[in-house]
């Protein structure tokens, strides 16, 4: 599903360079749950980052699905996030004036659903995270965790191939941060495949794997025997 | 027809988002921005339209007090229109015209206040005008004459030896136009003129005096057509003017009445033109120039419309740069959220715009019908044809459409990840 070849990131000038990843190879098959854990500044996020598309590595290759996508143009990068992968951010990136409802419609119009469809989705997806009644709260009238719960019922909706999630409980309190694990924990059971940053440990054996950085580099990697 | 669906989807999520982040917005921001461009709007138009209107008004005002929808008037060098009788049958027999006046003129000298004129090494008190001998119902049915007495009162058939002086004739009127007419002082409705042509010369009491803006009016003497023969010895009894009005519910045009007068062999006795062919070029070039200035302030104002909605997009997508970044990186397209700040531009110019046309159309029009600017040689009226006031409404939302997507395609291409990064 995923492969990464010798990935390099370096951000910077010719005076004051800095290696945040330094030749990082990786495989993730379908239907895992990897974790991605590691000091501030390891790199974890940027190779978040660079695996999701949302920025270019430096150098080295990131093969989705068979699809080497650094060859693909801005445009082709744009449509394979809407259609294959979903995003969990840290603070939640929910567009402050729209519903929660209409914060995961967007990418369902994006892709070209009817209007009919796009809300038998929403509604689904809500309900799914348990927030079907708050689907007409805009995110100010909504708690952290159920902010957060909007913002993976966003990355679901349209059924990625690949979710990430960087730190995702970060900004929750325990009860919150440990629900919305759960929650990954069940799309996975599905067969979700999930890419997620976190430095908490205890919510680290949630996934089927872990691979530590630190300078850039995978330094460890933990396969985990329960779930 | 995949092509298609794409920009189907574009459009439908940047009208998604826009229509939201509209809702979502200040209510007296957005209040003062439809304000603004409605200002803008109204600039454009009414600027123009008013300076245009001053000339219009005068046009206007010229046709309904003097030519009506066509006049014959003397060829050069003749001293009267040939055939007059023939043309005056003619006319009356032509079933659109409504409304027809003949008139007689000649070059008069009036003398006033010669009783008490004591210095004979003192000029008398003249002034040069043309007299007009008029049918007083034909030409009040044609140019509502009688509501321009503002002192005394209108001619009466049934009398003789009274007259009418246009008000221009008289210093008390036209001492604004400093020493640009010959006038008379101290005359009033009641008084006794002497009206001279060539070596006749008349006593006439002055029955009232008229004034409006229209010279042909306001510069001239006028008296019954009995009276004028009394005092003109003209061989013949031709006319020199013939002005006529087109019915009311006629579709005959004014260049249809005109050509039919050709044809019938008239344009060889009469110089025939329509209200507009009527119209001085000087005054045409004036209106073209009045158009030029206005539509320069207005341009000037749609520089500055521009300049707001420019500012307003701006701060709106830099301070909503995070978000556009995470639009971007969920997978909306970045031509979707340009659209959407597009449809937004669209929206402040047309609610603006429609705001302004309202304002033209329903209250200024109206109101300076009703009451025309007083300049000194018009009546200005507001001028916004419809296609006019279209076709500026268009370019308002065309500039502001250009300087809505200005600022959102400067922002949104900006690095996603650094967008949602704050970098």
């Amino acid at each position: 599903m995923i492969n990464i070849k010798n990935l390099y990131k370096t951000y910077g000038n010719k005076d004051i360079e800095t290696h945040v990843l330094q030749g990082i190879d990786l495989k993730v098959p379908e239907g895992e749950f990897l974790g991605i854990m590691g000091k501030s500044g390891a790199g974890k996020s940027t190779l978040m980052y660079q695996i999701g598309l949302l920025d270019h590595p430096t150098s080295g290759e990131i093969i989705l699905n068979g699809v080497n996508t650094e060859k693909l143009s801005t445009e082709e990068r744009t449509k394979l996030r809407l259609t294959e992968l979903g995003y969990v951010f840290q603070d939640y990136a929910l567009i402050p004036e729209l519903t929660a409802s209409e914060n995961v419609i967007i990418p369902l119009l994006m892709q070209g659903k009817t209007i009919e469809e796009a809300r038998d989705i929403v509604q689904e997806t809500l309900s799914q995270v348990g927030l079907s009644h708050r689907a007409f709260n805009k995110p100010s009238q909504l708690s952290g965790g159920e902010q957060q719960r909007v913002s993976i019922a966003r990355a679901i909706a349209h059924n990625p191939k690949i979710l990430f999630a960087d730190e995702p409980t970060a900004n929750l309190d325990t009860v919150s941060g440990k629900s919305i694990i759960e929650l990954f924990r069940d799309l996975n059971k599905k067969g979700q495949t999930i890419v997620m940053v976190t430095h908490e440990e205890e919510y680290a054996k949630y996934c089927d794997r872990i691979v530590s950085l630190e300078d850039g580099k995978i330094v460890r990697e933990n396969i985990q025997k329960q779930k | 027809m995949q092509m298609k669906n794409k920009w189907m989807n574009v459009l439908r999520v940047g009208w998604f988002l826009a229509l939201r982040q509209i809702k979502g917005s200040s209510r007296a921001t957005t209040v003062l921005i439809v304000f603004i461009m409605m200002l803008t709007f109204l600039n454009l138009v009414v600027v123009s339209g008013i300076l245009i209107g001053l000339i219009e008004g005068g046009n206007r005002a010229n046709k309904e007090q003097y030519t009506g929808d066509v006049i014959i008037t003397t060829l050069s060098g003749e001293e009267d229109i040939a055939h007059s009788h023939e043309i005056e049958n003619t006319i009356r027999n032509m079933s659109d015209i409504s409304d027809l006046s003949v008139r007689y003129l000649a070059p008069v000298q009036i003398e006033a206040n010669y009783r008490t004129r004591r210095d004979f090494d003192v000029l008398p008190d003249t002034a040069g005008t043309q007299i007009v001998g008029i049918s007083l119902a034909d030409e009040d049915s044609l140019s509502g004459l009688s509501k321009f007495v503002v002192e005394g009162q209108f001619l009466d058939e049934s009398e003789s030896g009274y007259i009418l002086i246009g008000a221009n004739l008289l210093y008390r009127y036209s001492a604004g136009f400093g020493d640009f007419f010959a006038s008379l002082e101290g005359v009033y409705p009641g008084d006794e003129v002497k009206v001279t042509v060539g070596e006749n010369t008349k006593t006439f009491i002055v029955k009232g005096i008229m004034d409006t803006k229209v010279d042909q009016v306001s510069l001239r003497a006028f008296v019954t057509k009995a009276d004028f023969w009394r005092l003109v010895d003209r061989t013949g009894l031709n006319a020199n003017e013939f002005a006529m009005k087109i019915a009311p519910n006629s579709k005959i045009t004014a260049d249809e009445v005109k050509s039919n007068l050709v044809k019938a062999g008239f344009a060889d006795d009469g110089k025939i033109q329509t209200d507009t062919e009527a119209i001085p070029d000087f005054l045409n070039q004036i209106r073209i120039a009045f158009g030029l200035l206005g539509n320069v302030i207005g341009m000037v104002g749609i520089v500055v419309a521009s300049i707001t909605i420019f500012i307003v997009i701006f701060i709106n997508a830099v301070t909503r740069r995070k978000y556009i970044g995470i639009m971007k990186g969920i997978g909306i397209s970045e031509r979707a959220i340009e659209i959407s700040y597009i449809f937004q531009s669209i929206f402040y110019a047309s609610v603006g715009g429609l705001i302004g046309v309202f304002v033209v159309y329903a209250m200024l029009v109206p109101f300076f019908y009703a009451h025309p600017l007083d300049f000194p040689f018009s009546d200005g009226i507001l001028v916004a044809p419809i296609a006019d006031t279209m076709l500026k409404f268009f370019l308002l939302l065309f500039v502001t459409i250009i300087a809505g997507y200005i600022p959102a395609r400067q922002i949104v291409k900006k690095n996603t990840l650094d967008s949602i990064l704050g970098r």
